[in-house]
């Protein structure tokens, strides 16, 4: 009984930790505000952050937020594939443009965003909650090549505004890519002949060559890109511009109010971008440079003074229009353009009505269970039924502790687990059923019961536990994440109730058949005999 | 004792019959649209765009010219709900980003949109067949799990193999009939074989054998205790013994899934559907044919006629 007993206190402190971390804004800390006075150290409004020796670093965090997926509360999925052929970059170049990536998007200001390299040649981009998806995408995808581009030879800087030129880094860009292009067509044909009921393969391999041989016709100064017109080159010389500086020079941007109230534009340079940049910029005091993105020429400023360090754009800019040519500049060029090869965007409310309906339909199928257990197995019933509700809090506590996100799919996992969480219990009754009607006292049947059972129980889990992780493994496909989803909701309700259904039922039996005992001990009944 | 077991030709005859109907559903799916199932863009690649718009004026049409003015002759497009909903679900060809905003303005122009109750999706083909490979993987990986774990059940008991091969005969029962179901499904009200449904599958598999064994372990059980009885009593015996717990744990997730079912959100309903024919040919498949099997096997019943005359010391006696 001892036992017993120590077992329930560590249950209901388990439950009753369960219940507060399930409960929406669990917070504890006893961190000072004075820690939080920073910018980028924002108070945190959920979770529990533990500080002992007051350095403002937790000594033990954790994060308790529930995270809920697109199809709940809406928002953007993207997965970006590398527009260039593999092996003409490393894996250093995805990992640089999901950097980049992830700089554009938090200047979106959206949450809980995620970006993430996917194997060698992917990004995944989330953005719950975005507003706008449309504008996201768009400044997702930009392969924004910004340059810094010589203008000394130009007179009518102004017609030049908005107008799409032609450079020598855009050339280079262009005539590497068609390179590498080039030489992996040459791989894919040869793959086709071998491999003829790839059709798949064959078709890449038909357009590969075809493109292939179109460049090979035109000259390797145009850009790739067949359909765009062709930037002007330099109207004296006739050759492309020159570009002094790309976006890789930079090291920040922001828009500020300048001393006569204009907007402007202040950047700082890194240490290669001042070394090419200063003496340029000093042998051209005086003279125009253009600011080129993606071809087109931005703005025009004249050169006032030699800069090795950075320095002030100024022009009619707006506010907008500076805060967006800042952000330009700041997430400067993509290393690696990207290709959107899968996208889902979700409504902010469509997804609420499901979880609202999902909601209902778990409490109404709750209720009608412990009720069913309470009517067939009545006091044994109640030690399941109040089994089953530390499950389901233990679970949702799980959620928030791991974090699991929870999509719709997760919760339909969650469901069935609690649909299966009494399987356990009921084959333990069941066998103590048969144990009572065989004559024995109730303790052996009760105990019976449980050791009985055990075996039944583990392999009817095992079983739903290996192909939970078979589905698990298939969700990590990025087109199947959500089978993921449901696989681990379901994995971790069918773990926990190995727990509940025999530990805690057990424990909570015992207790109540040692207070209840000179009521029950005539009455088989009421053991649901 | 009520006999389960003796009227087992029924049993084979209601399986086979529903069996047949489903393969004749089929093939005339097969030779009317060219596939048995309908397969989702998870698979095939793809757009779908579910359309929720504030006003009436959209209409089959006018959303189908729409997609024709992108190069999209074949866009499938269905109402959703009552007609004063004004929801509208297209499946076309895979759409760019550029692309997709461009329709969905034109889109808007027709009536306007309300884009926080719209959504969609587009999976590029390259995508779709790497769900189709890993799905594949998965099956095959399932199969093999499940075989092994039947394996493992009945490593140490006599007539191993032909537990086995019973309880994955009654599991192929229900991936029939859970196909069939889908193929009637996708005939009746358009559902299409997605990722999600190979999960219910998967799922279904599971549940299925781990009933059979259930059921089987108590068989086992039972042939010592009753030594001298008739192999068919003592089957029969076992399948009343456990009938009550198969049928309680069955209701209580029954309940789980009727409730969703009923109050749940409609893009879950088709997964939980399918989970749920699942469940129910699982549990009547370990009754009503794993276990009457045994008994045909034994009593060297057609077909098992073919394997030969039974040995002279039976399995009773083991």
């Amino acid at each position: 009984m001892r036992g017993h007993v120590r077992w329930l206190i560590l249950i209901l402190l388990l439950t009753g930790f369960a219940v507060w971390v399930s409960l929406p804004n669990t917070k504890l800390s006893n961190v000072t505000d004075s820690c939080y006075n920073t910018s980028d150290n924002l108070k945190p409004d959920q979770g529990i952050h533990l500080d002992f020796n007051d350095d403002c670093k937790d000594d033990f965090g954790l994060n308790v937020k529930q995270v809920f997926g697109l199809d709940i509360i809406g928002g953007l999925r993207v997965l970006l594939q590398a527009d260039l052929p593999a092996g003409s970059y490393t894996v250093e170049d995805l990992r640089n443009t999901s950097n980049n990536v992830s700089k554009r998007v938090n200047a979106l200001g959206v949450g809980e965003a995620t970006v993430q390299v996917q194997g060698s040649n992917r990004i995944l981009v989330e953005l719950p909650g975005v507003k706008d998806p449309q504008q996201a995408v768009d400044l997702i995808q930009k392969t924004a090549l910004l340059e810094f581009v010589d203008f000394s030879t130009v007179t009518n800087v102004s017609q030049y505004v908005g107008r799409k030129i032609l450079t020598d880094a855009q050339v280079q860009a262009d005539q590497s890519r068609a390179a590498a292009e080039a030489e992996s067509t040459a791989e894919v044909t040869q793959q086709a002949t071998v491999d003829v009921t790839a059709e798949a393969t064959q078709q890449t391999a038909a357009e590969a060559t075809a493109e292939a041989t179109q460049q090979a016709v035109v000259p390797a100064a145009t850009p790739v890109t067949p359909a765009e017109e062709p930037g002007v080159p330099d109207p004296t010389t006739g050759k492309p511009f020159h570009t002094v500086m790309t976006g890789s020079g930079l090291q920040s941007a922001a828009a500020q109010l300048d001393q006569s109230n204009k907007w402007a534009i202040r950047f700082e340079l890194t240490s290669e971008g001042g070394q090419v940049f200063g003496p340029f910029t000093g042998g051209a005091i005086g003279k125009p440079m253009a600011i080129v993105l993606d071809g087109i020429v931005l703005s025009a400023p004249t050169i006032q003074a030699r800069l090795d360090t950075g320095g002030t754009i100024t022009g009619n800019f707006s506010q907008d229009e500076a805060t967006t040519l800042a952000l330009q500049l700041r997430s400067g060029s993509l290393p690696i353009p990207l290709r959107v090869v899968s996208s889902q965007t979700v409504g902010a409310t469509l997804g609420q009505e499901s979880v609202n309906l999902s909601i209902r339909a778990g409490v109404v199928g709750v209720i009608i269970i412990l009720s069913f257990m309470l009517i067939n197995y009545r006091v044994p019933g109640i030690a399941a039924s109040l089994a089953l509700l530390v499950f389901i809090v233990l679970n949702l506590a799980m959620f928030k502790i791991i974090p699991i996100t929870l999509t719709l799919p997760a919760i339909v996992g969650f469901l069935i687990s609690i649909g299966t969480a009494v399987d356990g219990n009921i084959l333990i009754f069941e066998r103590m059923r048969e144990e009572m009607r065989a004559g024995k006292d109730m303790d052996t049947a009760v105990d019976e019961g449980f050791t009985r059972a055990w075996t039944s129980i583990r392999d009817s889990n095992l079983s739903t536990i290996l192909i939970s992780a078979v589905l698990f493994l298939f969700g990590q496909t990025p087109g199947a994440s959500q089978v993921s989803g449901f696989a681990l909701t379901l994995a971790i309700g069918l773990l926990l109730n190995l727990f509940t259904a025999i530990i805690v039922t057990r424990t909570f039996l015992h207790i109540i058949l040692a207070i209840t005992r000179g009521a029950i001990k005539d009455r088989h009944w009421l053991m649901g005999v | 004792m009520y006999s389960l077991v003796q009227k087992r030709r029924w049993y084979y005859g209601f399986s086979l019959a529903i069996i047949a109907v489903g393969i004749v559903i089929m093939i005339y799916s097969l030779v009317t649209r060219g596939t048995a199932f309908e397969l989702s863009i998870d698979f095939k690649g793809g757009s779908i765009y579910e359309l929720k718009f504030t006003q009436p004026g959209a209409n089959e049409d006018n959303i189908r010219a729409v997609f024709a003015n992108y190069g999209d002759q074949t866009a499938t497009i269905q109402r959703l709900g009552a007609d004063t909903e004004n929801r509208w679900s297209v499946r076309a060809s895979f759409h760019e980003e550029t692309e997709k905003r461009k329709i969905l303005d034109d889109l808007n122009n027709l009536a306007p949109l309300d884009r926080s109750l719209s959504q969609d999706e587009s999976v590029s083909a390259t995508v779709g067949q790497e769900v189709t490979r890993a799905a594949l993987f998965a099956v095959l990986v399932a199969a093999l799990v499940v075989t092994s774990f039947i394996v493992l059940a009945f490593r140490s008991v006599p007539d191993a193999f032909r537990y086995g091969v019973c309880a994955i005969i009654a599991m192929i029962h229900d991936v029939l009939i859970v196909a069939a179901v889908q193929s009637v499904m996708g005939i009746v009200f358009k559902w299409e074989v997605d990722a999600l449904f190979l999960t219910a599958m998967l799922m279904v598999v599971g549940f299925s054998v781990q009933d059979t064994i259930v059921l089987f372990d108590r068989i086992r059980e039972n042939i010592p205790r009753h030594l001298g009885e008739p192999y068919e009593t003592i089957v029969n015996r076992s399948v009343l013994e456990t009938i009550h717990r198969t049928l309680t744990t069955q209701i209580s997730v029954f309940f789980v899934m009727i409730a969703i079912m009923l109050f749940g959100g409609a893009s879950i309903k088709q997964f939980v559907f399918i989970l749920f024919c699942g469940l129910v040919t699982g549990s009547y498949s370990s009754i009503f044919i794993a276990v009457p099997l045994l008994v045909s096997w034994e009593k060297r019943e057609f077909p098992f006629s073919l394997l030969g005359k039974k040995p002279e010391l039976t399995s009773v006696e083991a």
